[in-house]
């Protein structure tokens, strides 16, 4: 690779985004005909930007500079690190794909200045973020972020359901912001050094320390969708255009755990081995708890939006193991726990956009993305059929795809957990495996319900029955996407390898990385006598065997094949109705996690004798976390607001009484304490 | 170049011993429980027989079936025979089987089964649909519990690898830790979910709202049907031989033994194999199948003892490094 000087790719970097920021603000100052460069623009600033990160993460740089914008006197602090420089080539594979897949939108019909502008301006705000190396530098691109991204959200303005959708998520950015600002005032004390390098120098008290580690994982968390702040989240990422909640859902959360990484392993100074467990706990419960949601949800973009907050639970479980291995001082087991985390951030990049973009392919050809109106839709989109299976196989973490390799990197430094001297940790350890583990499970569940009801089986709509395939543009976005899902998978020890420098940095240990293992594709977690992992040879032992089987099969049989109606012990019925549902699909699952974690009741209304209405079966579900923490407090804010409000209605000669009222009280006040 | 041409020898001649020994594994159970009802059953050899004559039928496919439906038998197969073929049998040192530890066993079964349910999906019944939901259900309680089971066994061990756990179970001297057993409740349990026996599903019955492997594979016929049959007794294999390799790994030859040891080392197997499908064949005339929402409790019960088993190896544990 063509060896260029750390300052020249920060330069670089900064280019890419300046172009970013460019391509917004031409899509908005010129002609509606400009939208179409858009995503060629940003394709091409996204293409420099990833080699330049890539680069960077590589040589483990760190370049450092003072813009003179911003806040005056402060100006702007960047800084491209291996970490940032690692976030950027996510951040920008994703703006990559979803930009090929722009490149196939109508010229006429589906470009729109309420997207594209906020598109280029979204992408060059997350980059942003990685880049900023003070606390306004980055407080300031996070809003940046939140806020073009809320744009996005309620680019479809008309419907009600994204006009609530984009205010929830607004409220929660704001509160998530705020939560930030605390966490940034508390670290950097009252000598008020504001550069992350002033942050870093300052040491915490305990009790401070505590309270920057709430703050900043209430900040990050929120915008990241940890349980129990996700509630805007399978709100907000599905009302966005699908492009964008592939971004959204793929990317933007992994600037959110960005943060926490930047804020909890790099500006706190040396770790206490008690802040781990904010980090475990609610990764673990967040893992299942998602999935729990949803198994039982039958809309394609909310059960992936869903799927997203599992697996954002999955990576804060595994840097909650790497900060206790760290703050332990066992750098091995500390390795391999943040290469799990951190190769799960990139994995679920990669699938989770591919999923949106074949959840956006869907929703384009037929309209629809509620699971009661697909099916079969394998037979009319086959390649994006073929592309989905990939991206729900993959997140699924089975094996050869990607998803499986930083699973089993999550177990391997799992199993080092009875190395732990605090007793509560090595009792963690096993409660967050198990946990994981029934994600895992349930994670297979809901792809497969989800898969089969889209694709496979026969249409239960005349829009599902007369879909057509996406242009070849957004079907190349989604092979690309496939494409690194399995190169993923089969030479993750590479990407291990690669990220090292990062590993290097944030907990001062790498994993054995290549020619550890008995081959060259070996993934070895510690060594290898106690773990290896060979994708390519797994991988190929199976083609090889299905092939010869195949193949044996076929000539030892006649091979006739012949096409007739389905069988269905004999009692086929044309009516594509009486497929099993979504619904029932999960049903079982419903019975038996549903009771305990939604207070799922199924009844039966049968309607007496002679009574002409039709019986029903009467579902209800409770959602714990929107009731008791959103939707209590909330109703308590209006109740006291509108007492509240009758103060507004008083004559003046009431409102001069309650100042005359007041000034006593403070007079008072201020006499009986000081 | 000999060293590695033996080791090659005796990989292939494991892939080969599953695939013959998984017919027979099924007879026998078949048979003993033909025995135990007074009935004469079906020959050992009958799961060959019928495995041939499937392959020689004509395949009916449904009209709407994709490539998905066609292609997934033979993944299943070969997915379920490489799985089946790393674990350690009669020696402990094959070729390959650093390739995939306990957790990717755990994860290429798990990838077997995701592609039935698909493949039961595809045809749009409500047949279909039915044995897929209730199987991802069973697996979401079954796996987990599974992965549990075989980390406690890594954590006692070491190590993940199971040719080392084999090893270190075989060098230690036999006692029993509480631990252990749970695990090993659990693992059966689980054992018998994933393969469809009594009490979890009936093996035997067709054309009963309680079925769920069956339901499945209700469409399948022929050469298609022939494979799916054989990777579900090669399952089956994968699992006894998983337990065996876990819990009972004495007589398994050590890594550098000669051909002899080999041998020797494969007739203690088939002896286990035989011991474990008669053993199967017992507990299923002795019991009677649940109704499919009890499965939920019955595999709970594996979930949380094998959570039980982790746990207290972690407690106990000493360090390992």
């Amino acid at each position: 690779m063509l060896m260029l000087a750390p300052a020249t790719l920060l330069v670089i970097v900064a280019a890419a985004i300046a172009a970013f920021m460019l391509t917004a603000v031409l899509a908005v100052a010129l002609h509606r005909r400009t939208l179409s460069f858009v995503y060629p623009l940003c394709l091409i600033a996204a293409l420099v930007a990833v080699g330049a990160d890539l680069a960077a993460m590589l040589g483990g740089i760190d370049a450092k500079a003072v813009l003179p914008i911003g806040l005056p006197t402060v100006g702007l602090h960047v800084r491209l690190d291996a970490l940032s420089a690692f976030f950027g080539l996510v951040v920008n594979i994703g703006v990559v794909a979803t930009s090929i897949y722009g490149l196939g939108f109508d010229r006429q019909h589906e470009l729109s200045p309420r997207i594209e502008p906020f598109f280029a301006a979204f992408v060059a705000a997350m980059n942003l973020v990685l880049l900023a190396d003070d606390a306004f530098g980055f407080l300031f691109s996070w809003e940046l972020m939140s806020v073009t991204s809320w744009a996005l959200v309620i680019s479809n303005h008309q419907s009600e359901k994204a006009r609530h959708a984009a205010h929830t998520y607004l409220v929660m950015a704001i509160i998530g912001t705020v939560a930030l600002l605390f966490a940034f005032g508390g670290m950097a004390g009252i000598a008020g050094g504001y550069a992350f390098d002033a942050i870093r120098a300052t040491p915490l008290t305990p009790l401070v320390a505590g309270l920057v580690l709430m703050a900043a994982f209430i900040g990050t968390g929120s915008k990241a969708g940890i349980m129990p702040f996700n509630a805007w989240l399978p709100l907000a990422h599905p009302a966005a255009p699908s492009h964008v909640s592939a971004l959204m859902s793929g990317v933007m959360t992994k600037v959110a755990v960005y943060g926490l990484i930047r804020i909890v392993f790099d500006l706190m100074g040396p770790p206490v081995w008690w802040w781990s467990l904010p980090l475990l706990l609610f990764g673990a419960f967040t893992a299942v708890g998602a999935l729990l949601y949803a198994v039982l949800d039958n809309d394609l973009k909310r059960v992936l939006a869903y799927s997203t907050v599992e697996n954002i639970g999955i990576i804060y479980a595994g840097l909650g193991l790497a900060l206790a291995f760290q703050a332990s001082g066992l750098k091995a087991a500390a390795a391999v726990a943040m290469a799990a985390a951190l190769l799960h951030v990139i994995n679920h990049s990669w699938f989770k956009s591919l999923l949106f973009l074949g959840a956006g392919a869907v929703l384009h050809a037929t309209g629809r993305r509620d699971f009661d109106g697909l099916g079969g839709l394998i037979h009319r989109m086959p390649k994006t059929a073929v592309y989905f299976l990939i991206g729900a196989l993959a997140i699924s973490a089975l094996p050869p795809l990607n998803g499986f390799v930083s699973e089993w990197l999550l177990f391997q430094s799992v199993l080092a957990g009875p190395a732990f001297p605090e007793p509560l940790l090595r009792f963690m350890s096993p409660l967050v495996g198990a946990l994981l583990a029934l994600a895992a499970g349930l994670a297979a569940a809901c792809f497969v319900r989800a898969y089969g009801i889209v694709f496979l089986g026969r249409p239960r709509s005349d829009q599902a029955a007369n879909a057509h395939e996406s242009p070849s543009q957004q079907t190349a976005a989604m092979a690309f996407l496939a494409t690194l899902c399995v190169l993923g998978g089969l030479f993750g020890n590479i990407l291990a390898a690669a990220i090292a420098p990062v590993l290097d940095k944030l907990v001062g240990q790498h994993l054995p990385g290549l020619g550890a293992g008995p081959t060259p594709f070996s993934l070895v977690a510690f060594d290898a006598a106690r773990s290896t992992y060979d994708a390519p040879v797994i991988f190929g032992f199976v083609v090889i065997s299905a092939g010869l089987t195949t193949l044996l099969i076929h000539w030892a049989s006649n091979r006739r094949t012949r096409r007739a109606p389905a069988w269905d012990c004999g009692f086929p019925d044309a009516s594509p109705s009486t497929q099993y549902t979504a619904s029932s699909f999960s049903q079982p699952l419903r019975r038996v996690y549903g009771a305990a974690a939604f207070s799922a009741r199924e009844s039966i209304d049968m309607p007496s004798p002679g009574d002409q209405r039709p019986a029903s079966l009467v579902v209800s579900l409770r959602d714990p976390i929107w009731q008791y923490l959103y939707a209590t407090p909330a109703e308590a804010v209006l109740t006291t607001t509108r007492r509240l409000n009758t103060l507004q209605f008083l004559t003046i000669r009431r409102y001069l009484v309650a100042m005359f009222v007041a000034l006593i009280a403070l007079l008072l006040f201020t006499a009986v304490w000081v | 170049m000999a060293e590695t041409f033996i080791a090659l020898m005796a990989q292939g001649a494991q892939m080969l011993l599953v695939l013959l020994v998984a017919p027979a594994l099924a007879g026998l159970t078949r048979m003993v429980k033909a025995r135990l009802m007074r009935r004469q059953g079906p020959p050992l050899m009958q799961g060959y027989r019928d495995l041939l004559k499937l392959v020689r039928k004509e395949a009916v496919v449904a009209d709407n079936a994709s490539w998905l439906f066609r292609a997934s038998p033979y993944v299943i197969f070969a997915l379920t025979w490489v799985a089946a073929a790393l674990v350690p049998t009669f020696a402990s040192g094959l070729m390959f089987n650093w390739a995939a530890d306990v957790v990717a066993l755990v994860a290429i079964a798990g990838a077997a089964r995701a592609l039935l349910a698909l493949a039961g999906m595809d045809i749009g019944t409500s047949f279909g649909g039915l044995g897929s939901s209730r199987e991802m259900m069973i697996s979401s309680l079954a796996e987990p519990a599974m992965l549990l089971v075989v980390l406690t066994m890594a954590l006692v061990a070491g190590t993940t690898r199971l040719p080392a756990v084999a090893d270190f179970f075989i060098a230690q001297p036999l006692a029993i830790r509480v631990s252990l057993a749970l695990a090993f409740v659990s693992l059966v349990i689980v054992a018998l979910a994933e393969n469809a026996r009594i009490p979890v599903d009936n093996p035997a019955t067709h054309l009963e709202l309680t079925m769920v492997h069956e339901a499945m594979v209700l469409e399948y016929s022929g050469r298609h049907l022939a494979m799916i049959e054989a990777a579900g007794q090669l399952k089956m294999v994968l699992y006894i031989s998983l337990m065996v390799c876990l819990f009972v790994p004495y007589g398994m030859a050590p890594a550098d033994a000669g051909v002899a040891a080999w041998v020797l080392g494969g007739a203690f197997y088939v002896g286990k194999l035989a011991v474990a499908a008669a053993a199967l064949g017992v507990w299923e005339v002795s019991i009677a199948k649940m109704r499919v929402f009890r499965v939920s409790e019955f595999l709970g019960v594996a979930f949380i003892f094998a959570f039980l088993a982790i746990l207290l190896s972690f407690l106990t544990q000493e360090v390992l490094h």
